[in-house]
């Protein structure tokens, strides 16, 4: 695979080995800039590893990767000005106020001064809770919390976005709404990387790659799986491809 | 190094910290209350042994010997019987610390000069106290001799003799006190700054802020410095507040140099906000940093001469306690408070809180680093 300036995260041959056992066998993918990316597969197939190597948060045990064009072991400092991350546990500080937690991340990311009122009005207004500003987060409905989980992870205009399993626990409405305001960021150029284990939502990314016991199953857009998996199925979706593509890789 | 981002981390922390209502109150009572019980209720001073008397001889010589008991301050005879029996339930009871049991032939064994035994039964089974009341059984007994010798060999009598003039330094009311109470202020440093330090970091993993910290540009020296700035802020404030409870309220002398003592302070921060910082790299959840800052705490404790000596201490375990940067601090806040020492005499404690404080602090920082990697 060539490297090409169009390429936001370019993986290759990641492995990461937990004593004996190989979470992530292995893999090689890249996510262009701009796109809406799924990294897919049931629990333990691997995604969460990829997505903490990627992140910083854990160390591959060998292959390469870059992102936003630097090398996630050699230049971390420069990936993490670059990246925001959502874990799917819900992680801002329960006991600060919304407010609170934003100023706290503007620190964190050291946002300059003079942008900190504007980034804040611009958090609490995307993320519509702006009235409960003041309140403890602790206090504020999940849906609440992870919009304002997803604000403070914009806070610096990261230029990728990565989402761990960002819907589990929430609800249909609420989803949408996410999906909607995922698919604004894209087309204000900006790279979003979300693993999810739910093949309905995957239908909105514009790429996926299929993910197995560590290894790749699959990769394209959801059409183009649909199409190579489910050969001649009228109305298939990506829920039957993966079903299909799980049989066939079990022992 | 962004000062911003420590300012940030050190806001937040203060936010969280006094948010809570309890953790408000524990804050502010917890080294009041620990000054208090030790200024108070632990008290190895030897006031008013009770004592109960079998008089079984019933003549002047006995009355003498039990006025020389009541005559002093020390003791207050409060049973009398002619029952032995009676007298040991009263002990076994608690009613008494100690029985004097006068035999039948005490006086007439005195008047023909011989030694005449006289029975004490002292409780023991708080052994230290037992043996302060038996050193002031014997002081008792010692003035009874020489007024029988007196007696005997008539006024005029003069013999050549040591007399001791004692005075005791640096506490010259012997006050248990005063030796208790500059110590509170080693432990109630030691714990809370141990405590809150482990306890910060772990609820940062436990609710999963520490991987939003991890993926941020956060670095490991800003991190650190933002975790234990705020208990060192706290430590020092409790340290004032536990100090001027000892002087205006327990009426400590402090009779050293203040700067010294917080710079003390300063370096012994620096072993116990390690530990915690260690206790923080090897525990995953609060009740578990809890059971290991107890764990640590004991021996600490134990092996600083708090309340047990060193030098009653076997050999092997003496040397143990020059590893425990508590029995340095100890060293030098008692050597500020009561002796009014300064850097002159105490330099040799300062440098094994730095070395202890440096190596603990670094080990401790090692390990966390790697921890976050």
């Amino acid at each position: 695979m060539t490297p090409s300036s169009d390429d936001a995260i370019l993986v290759q041959d990641l492995v990461k080995r937990f004593g004996e056992f190989e979470a992530v066998k292995g893999i090689t993918f890249s996510v262009r800039r701009g796109e809406i990316f799924g990294l897919l597969g049931s629990n333990g197939s691997g995604k969460s590893t990829t997505i903490r190597m990627l992140c910083g948060i854990i160390a591959p045990t060998s292959g390469r990767a870059r992102v936003a064009g630097y090398d996630i072991e050699s230049q971390s400092e420069e990936v993490k000005h670059s990246i925001g991350y959502m874990s799917q546990k819900f992680s801002l500080y329960e006991d600060l106020t919304p407010f609170e937690n934003i100023r706290f991340f503007l620190g964190l990311y050291n946002v300059d001064r003079s942008r900190w009122k504007e980034r804040m009005e611009w958090v609490l207004e995307t993320a519509r809770i702006t009235e409960v500003k003041d309140r403890l987060t602790r206090d504020l409905p999940q849906g609440w919390r992870q919009r304002l989980a997803l604000g403070c992870a914009l806070l610096h205009r990261p230029e990728i976005l990565f989402l761990d399993e960002p819907t589990s626990g929430v609800d249909p409405v609420t989803r949408r709404h996410f999906w909607g305001f995922i698919r604004e960021l894209s087309e204000q150029g900006i790279t979003v990387f979300v693993t999810t284990h739910y093949m309905d939502e995957a239908e909105n990314c514009d790429r996926i790659v299929m993910i197995d016991l560590g290894t790749i199953v699959a990769q394209g857009s959801p059409a183009q799986i649909i199409r190579e998996v489910c050969p001649g199925s009228e109305g298939a979706d990506l829920n039957e491809a993966f079903i299909t593509l799980m049989a066939r890789s079990a022992p | 190094m962004s000062w911003v981002r420590i300012r940030e981390l050190v806001r937040k922390e203060f936010i969280i910290l006094f948010r809570d209502e309890r953790n408000r109150r524990v804050l502010v009572m917890a080294p009041i209350i620990m000054i208090l019980v030790f200024g108070y209720v632990v008290n190895y001073d030897v006031k008013d042994i009770r004592v109960a008397v079998v008089d079984q001889s019933r003549t002047r010589e006995s009355r003498d010997l039990i006025d020389a008991f009541d005559g002093n301050r020390t003791f207050r005879v409060v049973e009398q019987s002619a029952d032995q029996d009676d007298m040991e339930r009263s002990l076994l009871e608690g009613r008494v610390d100690m029985v004097l049991r006068i035999p039948p032939d005490m006086a007439s064994r005195i008047r023909k000069g011989k030694a005449a035994p006289v029975q004490i039964l002292v409780d023991g089974s708080v052994s230290n106290m037992a043996s302060m009341r038996i050193a002031h059984t014997a002081t008792v007994l010692n003035d009874y001799n020489q007024t029988m010798i007196r007696r005997r060999a008539g006024r005029t009598m003069e013999y050549g003799h040591v007399d001791a003039r004692v005075r005791t330094w640096y506490n010259p009311t012997m006050d248990s006190k005063n030796f208790f109470v500059p110590a509170i202020v080693a432990f109630v440093i030691m714990l809370i700054s141990l405590l809150l330090t482990s306890i910060a970091v772990i609820r940062e993993r436990e609710q999963g802020t520490l991987e939003q910290l991890i993926v941020s540009p956060l670095r490991p020296v800003e991190m650190i410095l933002g975790k234990t700035i705020p208990y060192i802020v706290i430590s020092l404030v409790q340290m004032t507040l536990v100090t001027i409870l000892a002087k205006y309220w327990f009426s400590i002398p402090i009779a050293g140099s203040l700067f010294l003592m917080f710079t003390a302070t300063c370096l012994f921060l620096l072993s116990t906000l390690g530990v915690g910082l260690f206790i923080s790299t090897v525990s995953s959840t609060q009740q578990q940093a809890m059971m290991t800052t107890f764990f640590f705490i004991l021996p600490f404790f134990m092996l600083s001469g708090f309340i047990f000596p060193i030098d009653n201490m076997p050999v092997v375990v003496q040397w143990l306690t020059y590893l425990n940067p508590l029995r340095f601090f100890l060293m030098i806040l008692r050597g500020i408070f009561l002796k009014g020492i300064g850097f002159n005499i105490l330099w040799p404690q300062y440098l094994a809180l730095v070395v202890l404080g440096t190596a603990l602090f670094a080990g401790a920082v090692a390990r966390f680093r790697k921890r976050l990697d």
